[in-house]
């Protein structure tokens, strides 16, 4: 109960994060810590537009992202702390539920029959398909080093036998990674930009609005603290007393926040066929990941 | 069997009486009839604990004792087998109701008697252990299913099509031939019982490959493949249905069962099988993702998921090589189940597709479009189908790839450095494999059920009839089921595999019951979320306005249909990406110098299938130029012919004559 309730806290938080670090280092007042829950609550309060041509799976597909990703945070644990749902094999659950989400988000952007839409669209799919493996190198190469089944146990990394802080950081690595591909943000999408034709995650939500849109948007804010909490579990140990636990998984979710912010602001985006090329690049360090705990475990 | 022959010696008489409407109803009550005995018999031994009760059926089993052996594994493929025939029966009736004005009576008596003895062999080759009389069937099959597939013959192809099936049945049927004489060599009788001493003496590996290549043609392993994706769109879609849904699972039935006399070689064969199926699974769906034939399509899938099947059946005689129980177990059941769902969803969703092709006249996804206004129920079932076969809870085929991945990740957490290395390369393909299907399913659905039509529909297309949408109902329901209560399968799963292999410690069915029912918890709550907030949802906007407006197009207003993104469009950057391995060509007439007013102008793009043309047509070609050349001692000349015997005969001569032979 403990995990959810800090993913929940994070992912008020992290966004929010993001934007002022943005804001801090490019010399601009900018928008305050809580403007993308002040964007979201406007939101709910709003009526809502849909596109003549949509039918049912506009009207169903935001509920579907969002509850996918809402019983995908059950099964997360958070700084040691133990998450609701955990069983073995849980992670193929998880991977297989971010895939409902990306299933009904693309459908829901054909739906509109537009001509932006679909071009969002392909990427997110294409791109979802290329980082599933990155995701799923990353589990192999974690069950072989700690021996367990299930997300809280694997990605409990200070437990494995021969764990040093690399090891950690290596795998926070690809995860922060595997977040900006799944996030759609810099360098692979600008969510800032304002030209249709180079959006991924935006273009696709156009003529999505007011509680649809709150929706989209929460699930989001979710995502990016799913990811930050599986990055706190790898490197914050469980042995940990309770407080320093939460020190530091308050820490490490700054830190999160702040180094995608630097991100964002010093480093621009690919060209739209790069970004297969730096997917390729995640999948790779992952295996490379895999090759290294191989031989570790046999040396050791 | 003689019970049998003679009952279908009378359905097929009546069927052909000439009156109309007879052959429907006969043949309905015969599938009926066939159905009811051999699931009553299937139902008795998978329910009976011994292998040697059969309860109800002893007297029947009694008189055939030597010919009918059932055992729980053909007893889960005559299950698997009935329900896809009643459900493609019960579709036939609405679906070629449209035929019925332009084709002979007869040729539609035919049709029906077709799919009578089709249901009929494929029962029969579970149960048959005699290699005469299994390969006696095997051929019916193949022929009944022949002359369905042909049931169109008037268009341009089908007839080629179901040649090319036709031929290549006869070649697999020529491998499983060799293999059982060469294993039943020194025996007095050809059957499959054989291999159980002829695996004891001799190495194992040599023979499991004549059979993996017969039984893999009617599979559809890679470089087997070639027939499956041009039958299936010339067939009928309730064909189409069966057979990409169960016939072909009897070749992987021919492999279960080989793989249950295996005594030697495990990791050989085990690494053989894995390493061909991940190739297959990748091959199959990299296809599938450029086909714009709906048909065809859904024919690459069903390569793509022998792969998977194939794969589960690799990880279940690899474990038995490294000793881990687990990872065979669930192997093998991830195999079994995926058979079962894949039977389920496939025809689903050659039913679907089968109705939208008959209301819009064209099997081309790129003309169709927002037809889940005009027909919600058939858009409904071909989504469940897409999201099942994606492999996506809460459905059926989450639960076979989530066997087949604890299997996997049980290798990888457990192994000694090489059997990782294979486990490692079965994981990658099977993680590309399911991304690559959502990439396929999300293109096929949207483009054909979402936005708007794409062309004009002469006809304005409106929903099939009830029977056609009850066809497609019952393999929904238990696509969910299994989806949302794995725990109630895996029992009687886990007893098939135990019952059948070698597993040393039998694994007890509550290894995998635990993360089943967590699934099902999580699929539980996903429900209840999603219910939750649509209500939300409807209180929230009770008191606000909720209208409709032009879909956003930068401010341009005009938006046409012809504007929205296509099926080609979404999957240019994956077919860029895969350019080195799979070749897109495209066929266009650039204009002339002189054409100043420039005429209408065709342009078309093709994925062709380079294996096909590598190792089916190039050799064709080339047999076929040389017995060109050789003809032109085919002068119709009596002189010549007695020229050539005369020739002959002194060559012969000579031969002897030096004592050359």
């Amino acid at each position: 109960m403990t995990a959810l309730i800090l993913i929940l806290i994070t992912s008020l938080l992290t966004t929010g994060l993001i934007v002022r670090t943005k804001s801090i280092v490019s010399g601009r007042k900018g928008p305050g810590l809580f403007q993308p829950l002040k964007n979201i609550w406007v939101l709910l309060r709003k009526g809502l537009v849909y596109s003549e041509t949509s039918g049912i799976i506009t009207r169903i597909a935001p509920v579907v992202v969002f509850s996918s990703l809402v019983v995908a945070s059950l099964m997360v644990p958070a700084a040691g702390f133990k998450p609701l749902i955990s069983f073995n094999g849980d992670f193929i659950l998880f991977a297989y539920l971010l895939a409902l989400s990306r299933f009904m988000m693309i459908a829901a952007s054909f739906d509109t029959g537009s001509s932006f839409e679909g071009m969002g669209a392909s990427r997110e799919a294409l791109y979802g398909m290329l980082i599933e493996p990155a995701l799923f190198i990353l589990i192999a190469g974690l069950v072989v080093f700690t021996g367990g089944y299930s997300i809280s146990t694997i990605f409990n990394l200070p437990g494995g036998k021969y764990y040093s802080l690399i090891y950690g950081l290596i795998v926070s690595y690809i995860l922060g990674n595997i977040a900006i591909v799944e996030n759609s943000r810099v360098p692979i999408d600008d969510p800032k930009t304002h030209l249709e034709l180079t959006m991924i995650h935006e273009v696709m939500v156009l003529d999505t609005s007011g509680f649809n849109l709150a929706l989209i948007q929460m699930t989001s804010l979710l995502k990016f603290a799913i990811f930050g909490s599986l990055i706190s579990s790898t490197i914050i140990p469980a042995s940990l007393p309770v407080f320093w636990r939460l020190v530091a998984f308050s820490g490490v979710q700054l830190l999160f926040g702040v180094i995608l912010g630097f991100i964002e602001s010093f480093r621009a985006r690919f060209r739209m066929n790069r970004n297969q090329q730096f997917i390729l690049t995640v999948i790779l360090i992952s295996v490379l990941f895999f090759v290294v705990i191989l031989f570790t475990k046999n040396i050791l | 069997m003689i019970y049998l022959l003679v009952f279908l010696v009378v359905t097929t008489l009546i069927i052909m009486i000439p009156v109309r409407r007879v052959s429907l109803f006969t043949a309905g009550i015969s599938i009926f009839i066939t159905t009811a005995i051999s699931s009553w018999l299937a139902i008795d031994v998978l329910l009976s604990e011994a292998l040697s009760d059969r309860g109800l059926l002893s007297v029947l089993h009694e008189y055939f004792s030597s010919l009918i052996i059932c055992d729980k594994l053909s007893a889960f493929f005559i299950l698997v087998i009935n329900f896809t025939v009643i459900t493609g029966f019960l579709y036939s009736t609405g679906y070629l109701k449209p035929y019925l004005k332009d084709k002979p009576a007869l040729w539609v008596k035919l049709h029906y008697l077709a799919l009578v003895w089709l249901q009929a062999s494929m029962i029969m080759v579970p149960l048959l252990r005699n290699g005469f009389y299994f390969l006696m069937v095997w051929e019916l099959m193949t022929l009944s299913s022949f002359i369905l597939v042909i049931f169109d013959f008037d268009a341009k192809g089908t007839l080629k099509a179901g040649l090319t099936y036709l031929i290549q049945m006869h070649v697999g049927m020529l491998f499983i031939l060799a293999a059982l004489i060469i294993s039943s060599k020194g025996y007095r009788s050809l059957t499959f019982d054989n291999l159980e001493y002829y695996f004891l003496n001799n190495p194992n590996w040599p023979v499991f490959l004549l059979f993996f290549i017969g039984f893999g043609l009617k599979a559809g392993f890679f470089m087997l493949h070639t027939w499956l994706p041009d039958a299936h769109p010339a067939a009928p879609s309730h064909v189409s249905g069966i057979m990409s849904g169960v016939m072909i699972k009897l070749g992987i039935y021919g492999i279960l069962r080989i793989t249950t006399y295996l005594l030697d070689d495990f990791a050989v064969i085990g690494a053989f099988m894995i390493i061909i199926s991940a190739i297959t699974g990748l091959f199959g769906v990299m296809m599938a993702i450029l086909q714009h034939d709906v048909k065809k399509l859904l024919a690459y899938h069903s390569i793509e998921n022998i792969g998977i099947i194939g794969m589960g059946i690799g990880l279940g005689i690899y474990g038995t090589a490294i000793g881990n129980n687990i990872v065979s177990a669930a192997g093998y059941a991830g195999a079994l189940l995926h058979t079962l769902n894949h039977s389920l969803f496939k025809s689903l969703l050659f039913y679907s597709a089968g109705s939208v092709i008959g209301q819009v006249h064209t099997q081309n996804v790129e003309k169709m479009g927002g037809l889940m206004k005009l027909m919600p129920y058939t858009a409904w079932a071909f989504l469940i189908g897409a999201l099942a076969i994606s492999g996506i809870p809460p459905f059926n085929g989450f639960i076979s790839e989530f066997l087949i991945y604890t299997s996997l990740f049980n290798g990888i957490g457990s192994a000694e450095f090489y059997p990782l290395i294979i486990f490692f390369i079965a994981m990658f393909s099977l993680v590309l494999i399911g991304g690559l299907a959502l990439l396929c399913f999300t293109k096929v659905f949207s483009v054909i059920f979402l936005g708007q039509p794409r062309s004009d529909y002469h006809v304005k297309p409106v929903e099939v009839g009830p029977v056609m949408l009850l066809a497609k109902l019952l393999p929904v329901i238990p696509v969910i089921l299994i989806g949302i209560l794995p725990f109630v399968v895996i029992k009687p799963l886990i007893s098939i595999t135990n019952s059948l292999f070698r597993v040393d410690n039998i694994i007890p069915a509550e290894t995998f019951s635990l993360p089943f029912k967590f699934i099902s918890i999580g699929a539980g709550l996903l429900l209840f979320i999603v219910a939750i907030v649509m209500i939300i949802r409807k209180m929230l906007l009770l008191k606000r306005i909720t209208t409709t407006g032009p879909t956003w197009g930068c401010g341009y207003c005009a938006v046409d249909s012809k504007q929205q993104y296509t099926a080609t469009s979404f999957v240019q950057e994956y077919a860029e990406l895969t350019r080195p391995i799979i070749k897109t060509g495209h066929t266009k007439i650039n204009y002339r110098e002189d054409e100043i007013f420039p005429g209408e102008r065709d342009f078309h793009t093709h994925s062709d299938d380079f294996i096909r043309s590598k190792i089916i047509i190039r050799p064709a070609d080339f047999i076929i130029n040389v017995l060109r050349r050789a003809a032109i001692f085919q002068t119709g000349k009596l002189q010549h012919y007695v020229l050539y015997v005369l020739l002959f005969l002194v060559f012969i001569f000579l031969l002897t004559y030096l004592k050359l032979i």
